[in-house]
């Protein structure tokens, strides 16, 4: 254990996004050290997939300063973002119909050493295995959520944001999907999370950062969460 | 496709008269004195144009749909036209046991009455037309048009009173009414200056009425015209036939003025002409048809000794128009006074 | 020789060995606007200039630098697929915000320009090509005459649609490709770098046309008109087939060649028209196409 703070793997300072003319992100700071899962909390239109998004560099304009391994991450394409080491589960999925399973999961190209092979994907995901030839789409909502966390596991990406994993899925899926996270980070993940459902994102994350209006306003780490149930209650009305 | 951005809604000032006023005032000055300084056959050559290419504009402009064979309504008008000022006689073939002929022992028509029943061809032909290509939109409906004009191409090459690669000729201008000679240069001109205007304010007033609100609610955001209970198919139908009429309209009127109805104006390159002078012009302004026309005749009057360079320069309009250039003339004019032409 | 409905066999077959040609020829072209319409959402009109220009590559290869049909070929699809790469490099490129008409308009310009300058150095009558030594001939087959060419053009043509779709549907690169045409941002987002697929797709599109127009060379004359009317008819292939489908453009191309071929016997003033009136059938039908998705 290292005494002197670690650098982050993510440092966010200032972050500004716009889609067209909509202002969304007013100055988003917030980092992520290398091996934790940290979630970004708040209510729906808070900007949080916006700032999964800006990060990823797939927004309209983006303004202010994102380091990913000290490298600085806006002025650059999509593609070049994903090639530097990040890789982004969306909210809707992304599971492309006019694929099967199979050529779904092997899409994302690997950008570094160091993925999981399709073995140690397929121990994760053992319903993917038998889906292999069957069409993308023809997949359950929670199939097709692993599908998409699993299709980039392969990458050799090192910081994995995932957009609201657990929306819409069955008690049973969203249990398995915490457990894959957790089995994630203890291989050496850094996994940013975006989520709504606080409960599911106590038993996975170290810290939080509450969003409102394109803004972080709170943070706590996840020993403090009893002590901010209240505020917790307040930004996200639950 | 853009559009001039609202005026009033960029904080323009309201006027008392509005400046579509101003300039049709302006517009139809300049015309009425133009034979003074220009050439009456070049005037209403860029007139016929400046009607078809208006009538073009309220398709794509108003409702957002880009018909890539508008030659169809102009050129087969024109024949209709043709045949009903110099032959009168209509045959209608029909199936009854064989092929039979309808036959409508008319004389020789008065230009106006050989204007009017080209027109009606052209509504008819929009409406058949018309109802095959609203199944889709967009890139389809534009190449639906421009299939379905390359087929009455290949009719028009066939088929007997069309006269083929000649072409109907030695069109009669005959008596309007049966009183005024429109042999008579000025009389012709002034003829077909008051179809233009007639037809232009047809348009605009087409434009300006609930039933063109539609249209541009239609344009703007069709799944949300429809969630409001608008039939939009039909209201698209209607546009396309008037559209269609208006173009037949002019199309006869120029077979009349010319004497001649041919090939020429069946082609798809007369619809892809139509296509540049309303992009060149303005696609969407009321203005903007006209001045195109104006622009792309007298350019190729001017330049009518380089031959094919005429195509390759098009080409090079359109590109540049696309790429530099889109609002047109008149929507840069517009654009830049911020007011709405 | 035998007759059906009156017709003698030769005749009858003659035909339909000229619709399959046609049909090739439409297949080929259709397959390529469609490949060019999944990535880029744009209707290439140029399309057909380009089908033009690679026959007229072909003869000059021939008649310049002594490069017989075989390695024209192989250099004039590249050739003229490289001008594709520049057209959407300096062009293309800065339309996909807008509208997708505008890349109707800018392609109709682009083919103005191109078949002008065509026009106006060559006239607009045709210059010959010969059919390659190997393929010249043909052999009787009772029923009929097939000369070598026009076999050989048939089979490769089918050869290089099957080909084409084997790849886009059944290989890892055509996965990228159906992808990217779904959703290019998030493929993108994968590291893929989006736009140079676009672009190489736009340019191996071209390459089909000037591939097909190689081949037609020694069949039609090599002339600067031989893109304007084509590529009409291959528009209303595409309207009839749908665009959402590789294997529908292919089977709809070869297909309604063969019934232009039979309508030419058997009621020859239709000829012409025949895939326009089918395509005004297909519409009031199944708007979306044969083999097309719900518009």
């Amino acid at each position: 254990m290292n005494d002197a703070p670690a650098a982050p793997l993510l440092a966010v300072d200032g972050l500004q996004a716009w889609y067209g003319e909509s202002h969304i992100l007013h100055g988003v700071t917030f980092e992520v050290l290398s091996g934790e899962v940290v979630t970004l909390l708040g209510r729906n239109g808070a900007g949080k997939t916006t700032t999964l998004k800006s990060i990823m560099g797939i927004v309209g304009q983006r303004r202010g300063s994102v380091r990913f391994a000290g490298a600085e991450l806006i002025g650059r394409t999509s593609d070049q973002i994903a090639r530097a080491g990040i890789a982004f589960c969306p909210e809707e999925r992304g599971i492309f119909s006019s694929l099967n399973v199979e050529e779904n999961l092997l899409l994302p190209p690997q950008v570094r050493p160091g993925g999981l092979d399709l073995e140690r994907i397929f121990a994760l995901f053992p319903n993917l295995k038998e889906r292999l030839s069957s069409q993308g789409t023809k997949l359950s909502g929670g199939e097709q959520q692993m599908l998409a966390i699993g299709r980039i596991l392969r990458t050799g990406a090192r910081l994995l944001l995932l957009d609201e994993p657990t929306e819409g899925l069955a008690p049973v899926i969203i249990q398995q999907i915490g457990h894959t996270i957790r089995t994630l980070k203890g291989q050496g993940f850094t996994i940013l999370l975006v989520e709504q459902n606080f409960r599911f994102a106590a038993t996975v994350a170290d810290r939080y950062y509450i969003m409102e209006h394109g803004r972080v306003v709170e943070r706590f780490a996840n020993s403090e969460l009893n002590a901010n149930v209240g505020k917790l209650h307040e930004y996200l009305g639950v | 496709m853009e559009r001039v951005v609202d005026p009033l809604a960029a904080g323009a000032r309201p006027r008392l008269v509005s400046s579509e006023a101003i300039a049709f005032a302006v517009m139809l000055g300049v015309l009425v004195i133009a034979p003074v300084v220009a050439y009456p056959v070049f005037l209403m050559k860029a007139l016929c144009f400046a009607l078809f290419a208006c009538a073009f504009n309220l398709l794509i402009g108003y409702v957002g749909l880009l018909s890539f064979g508008h030659a169809l309504f102009f050129g087969w008008a024109g024949y209709v036209g043709a045949h009903l000022a110099k032959v009168g006689k209509v045959s209608l073939p029909f199936w009854f046991g064989g092929w039979k002929w309808f036959v409508i022992p008319l004389p020789p028509l008065s230009p106006e009455l050989a204007i009017l029943g080209g027109a009606l061809a052209a509504a008819v032909l929009g409406l058949i037309a018309g109802a095959v290509a609203i199944r889709r939109q967009g890139i389809y409906f534009a190449m639906i048009t421009l299939a379905l004009a390359q087929m009455m191409f290949f009719f028009a090459v066939q088929a007997p009173f069309t006269g083929g690669e000649d072409g109907i000729q030695a069109v009669p201008r005959g008596q309007l009414f049966g009183l005024l000679d429109l042999g008579n240069q000025m009389t012709i001109y002034y003829f077909v200056l008051a179809v233009f205007v007639a037809c232009f304010l047809l348009i605009y007033r087409i434009i300006h009425s609930p039933f063109g609100e539609v249209l541009k609610a239609i344009r703007e955001n069709e799944a949300r015209a429809i969630s409001l209970g608008y039939k939009t198919d039909r209201y698209k139908l209607v546009a396309f036939v008037l559209s269609a009429t208006l173009a037949g309209v002019a199309g006869a009127t120029k077979a009349i003025v010319f004497q001649l109805a041919s090939l020429t104006d069946v082609h798809w390159t007369m619809s892809g002409e139509v296509v540049l002078m309303t992009l060149v012009g303005g696609l969407g302004t009321v203005f903007g048809p006209v001045a195109g026309a104006f622009v792309v005749v007298a350019m190729e009057s001017y330049l009518a000794q380089w031959g094919q360079w005429i195509t390759v320069i098009q080409g090079v309009i359109f590109v540049a128009c696309v790429l530099l250039f889109r609002r047109g003339i008149v929507g840069e004019i517009a654009n830049a006074l911020r007011v709405r032409l | 020789m035998f007759s059906i409905f009156d017709i003698p066999s030769q005749a009858l077959f003659g035909q339909l060995l000229i619709g399959l040609i046609n049909g090739s020829f439409y297949a080929l072209l259709s397959l390529g606007l469609a490949v060019i319409f999944g990535m880029l959402n744009i209707i290439n009109f140029t399309h057909g200039a380009q089908y033009m220009m690679g026959a007229f590559v072909a003869y000059l290869l021939l008649q310049l630098a002594g490069l017989n049909y075989w390695a024209a070929l192989v250099v004039t699809p590249i050739a003229v697929g490289v001008t594709g790469v520049v057209i959407e490099r300096l062009f293309l490129q800065r339309l996909y915000q807008l509208d997708h008409l505008y890349g109707l308009l800018l392609t109709f310009g682009l083919a103005l320009i191109i078949q002008g300058v065509f026009r106006n150095y060559y006239g607009s009558s045709g210059l010959p090509y010969q059919v390659p030594p190997l393929l010249q001939g043909g052999r009787n087959l009772g029923f009929m005459f097939l000369p070598n060419y026009r076999a050989w053009v048939i089979v490769f043509s089918a050869v290089v649609c099957l080909g084409t779709w084997f790849v886009i549907e059944r290989t890892r690169l055509g996965a990228y490709l159906r992808a990217a045409t779904e959703n290019p941002t998030l493929v993108r987002a994968f590291g893929i770098n989006v736009p140079r697929m676009i672009t190489l797709t736009y340019g191996f599109g071209v390459g089909l046309a000037a591939l097909a127009g190689v081949m037609a060379a020694p069949i039609y004359n090599v002339s600067p008109l031989m893109g304007q009317d084509i590529i009409i008819v291959v528009f209303a292939v595409v309207v009839i087939g749908g665009m959402g489908s590789i294997m529908g453009a292919i089977v709809t191309g070869f297909a309604l060649g063969v019934i232009e071929g039979l309508t030419k016997v058997f009621f020859p003033e239709a000829s012409n028209t025949v895939i326009f009136v089918i395509m005004a059938i297909v519409l009031l039908i199944r708007p979306a196409g044969l083999f097309g998705r719900s518009a």
